[in-house]
């Protein structure tokens, strides 16, 4: 492939292209390659009447993304696959090694470090984080005077993320000057090192995403305002309580939205990076406390070059992530409420 | 079955077209001294989220032994703006902010508009398997992305695109699941009767999402715009792989740099920080207009 990009770069820079430009003109005439490909037959098939016109343009419209999930999910998918059973080094050549990369990492004691720290921060810090921003949105969703004022002391957090996230908290969990000790001091408490204490380094991170949950707390006043009052106004006139309200009420017209927070952000937590590549300088932290899984992969892949090895690594962390959201979506038919299925099933009951 | 979670999910985004089906809850009414004790617990949780925050621009602000000196207090500040001023000339500032300019205004703009097409055919254009293939799309949100981490640097490789931009922009330019499904779910809310118009009229399907669904999909393309734009600023793990010379480098990339080199100096790296994140909340504060504004116009009566 390399060859043909390298041609296609010589012949756009003899029709003038600036040299950094050229790989994005042999991008894109790859593309156009790709496109005349696809629709060539198509327009013989319309011309032909064997499809529709309509569902022609279906097919255009939607080639942006057709091309997108075939090049840069299905294709790298499908490679890093084949790739896993090899062994690459990026220099010398792929050798075949079948399944030793997989078994390597069934010994190799990184990677079940890697993999309990990630889970922990993930079975930790969302429930958790749910927990925390449906309570914070019960609270902005009373009518109370500057309301909005604080919603948007709440959220702001949310907009201080990545890096800038990680560098605000290197300093705020400082052992010796940061806000955190110097809090515990006030209060007669020797404050641990943090981020240089492994056993203080996750719960360091867990605080950390405590601190943005800003973002769900939105999604969750959004569903709070989407619940019907009339809902309230019948339990109300039935004498019903408070909390009995919220447990009956708000709480199974919210699990959609709880649901969704959830999933989402548990797949979020399974790929947690930035923090622990910044936080450890992408080491891993004392006792490899803040070795997320993917910052392992990365390691692999880019500072190791094992790039067969990372792949491998790539492919139990999805495995890891399906079964994990599969769980999570079978035991939802317990919890989650539908409005609509429910309505769906009253009307067949009726019929 | 995602459908639904989403759509409940997305249904405050377009409030105009729940509000006809049905009465829907606004803020809670409460007992007058359960409102008291709310109150309470609402302003010290204020604090305690506004704290760091203020902390942060407190410290950014101070001289080296302000900062020794002034602990877990947010005054006295010394006002020390020079601080800005050196943590933005201990590097190439101007072509930083150009690099992540690019990195983020170019996926911006072109998953928006493909997001948008591809939204609009699964929501108009009649096609035999479209259900089936907005499941795939909706299935590939679940999927992480570091899969393709590996192959798509060999990719990259191949393409003799390493040590630039390109590898940063081109995966965000082919459209999002999420920002598809938005739009599709807009575009099915709006009447049929606009397109028949346009088609009637002669309009192709071309000219028909172009110039009358697109222009009036407006708060989805702010918040997908303001989403994408939040996800690209602060994007760091592409730039940590594609990127290793001075000339790309983007801001997250800096600062992570930045911070390995001057953790030492706290007030330069709290002043670039704050800098870095700024653009983001001014545009959250800019969006959050238009977005309230653009809902309650829907173009037929």
């Amino acid at each position: 492939m390399n060859d043909i990009v390298t041609s296609i770069e010589e012949a756009l820079g003899a029709v003038g292209l600036p040299e950094g430009l050229r790989p994005i003109g042999a991008f894109l005439v790859i593309l156009l390659c790709v496109y005349a490909v696809f629709l060539v037959p198509l327009w013989i098939a319309v011309r032909r009447r064997w499809v529709a016109r309509s569902t022609a343009a279906f097919w255009c419209f939607i080639s942006p993304w057709v091309f997108g999930f075939l090049f840069f999910t299905v294709g790298p998918m499908v490679y890093s696959l084949v790739l896993s059973f090899y062994s690459w080094d990026l220099i010398s050549d792929p050798v075949f090694v079948g399944g030793d990369n997989y078994v390597r990492a069934a010994q190799d004691p990184k990677v079940y470090r890697a993999i309990q720290v990630t889970l922990t921060y993930a079975v930790v810090s969302v429930p958790l984080g749910v927990i925390i921003s449906l309570a914070v949105a019960l609270l902005l969703n009373l009518r109370v005077a500057g309301i909005n004022v604080f919603r948007t002391v709440w959220y702001l957090p949310s907009l201080v993320t990545g890096v800038a996230l990680v560098v605000l908290f290197l300093w705020v969990f400082n052992p010796n000057y940061g806000l955190i000790n110097g809090v515990l001091a006030v209060l007669g408490i020797d404050g641990p090192a943090w981020f240089a204490d492994p056993n203080w380094a996750l719960p360091a991170v867990v605080i950390m995403s405590l601190w943005t949950v800003g973002g769900n707390m939105v999604i969750y006043l959004a569903g709070l305002q989407d619940v019907p009052t009339e809902l309230y106004e019948a339990a109300h006139l039935d004498g019903a309580s408070t909390m009995r309200r919220f447990w009956h009420i708000t709480l199974p017209q919210m699990s959609p939205v709880i649901f969704f927070g959830a999933i989402t952000g548990l797949i979020a937590a399974m790929q947690t990076f930035t923090q622990g590549y910044i936080v450890t300088q992408s080491g891993g932290g004392p006792n490899d406390s803040l070795l997320f899984f993917v910052l392992y992969l990365y390691n692999n892949a880019f500072k190791f070059f094992q790039m067969g090895y990372a792949s491998a690594l790539a492919w139990i962390l999805l495995v890891m992530i399906l079964l994990i959201t599969v769980l999570v979506f079978r035991g939802s038919a317990f919890w989650v409420y539908y409005e609509s299925t429910n309505a769906k099933a009253r009307k067949r009951a009726r019929k | 079955m995602p459908d639904e979670i989403l759509e409940t999910t997305i249904a405050s985004k377009e409030p105009e077209a729940r509000r006809s089906r049905r009465r829907r809850g606004g803020p809670t009414e409460a007992s007058p001294a359960s409102k008291a004790i709310a109150f309470v617990v609402l302003v010290g949780g204020s604090f305690l989220f506004a704290y760091p925050f203020l902390w942060m621009i407190a410290t950014s602000l101070r001289t080296r032994q302000g900062v020794a000196e002034g602990g877990i207090t947010i005054w006295p500040v010394q006002w020390e703006w020079s601080n800005y001023l050196d943590g933005l000339s201990s590097f190439p500032f101007w072509q930083y902010l150009g690099n992540t300019l690019l990195a983020t205004l170019l996926p911006v703009l072109f998953t928006v508009l493909a997001s948008s097409a591809v939204g609009f055919a699964f929501a108009r254009i009649p096609a035999p398997g479209s259900g089936i293939i907005f499941a795939i799309v909706l299935a590939t949100m679940l999927l992480p992305g570091e899969v393709t981490l590996v192959p798509q640097f060999i990719l990259f490789r191949e393409l003799d695109m390493m040590d630039s931009l390109y590898p940063i922009i081109l995966p965000a330019a082919f459209g999002s699941p999420f920002f598809i499904f938005l739009f599709r779910q807009f575009y099915l809310r709006l009447p049929q009767s606009l397109a028949d118009a346009a088609m009637i009229d002669g309009a192709g399907w071309f000219r028909t999402w172009w110039s009358i669904y697109l222009p009036l999909s407006q708060p989805i393309i702010v918040a997908a715009a303001v989403l994408q734009f939040m996800t690209s600023w602060n994007n760091f793990l592409a730039p940590a792989i594609y990127v290793n010379t001075e000339r790309w480098k983007t801001f997250p990339l800096a600062l992570a740099g930045f911070s390995n080199a001057n953790s030492t100096d706290t007030s330069l790296l709290m002043a670039t920080s704050i800098v870095v994140v700024l653009p983001c909340i001014l545009v959250f504060f800019f969006a959050q207009k238009h977005i309230v504004g653009g809902i309650s116009f829907t173009g037929t009566k």
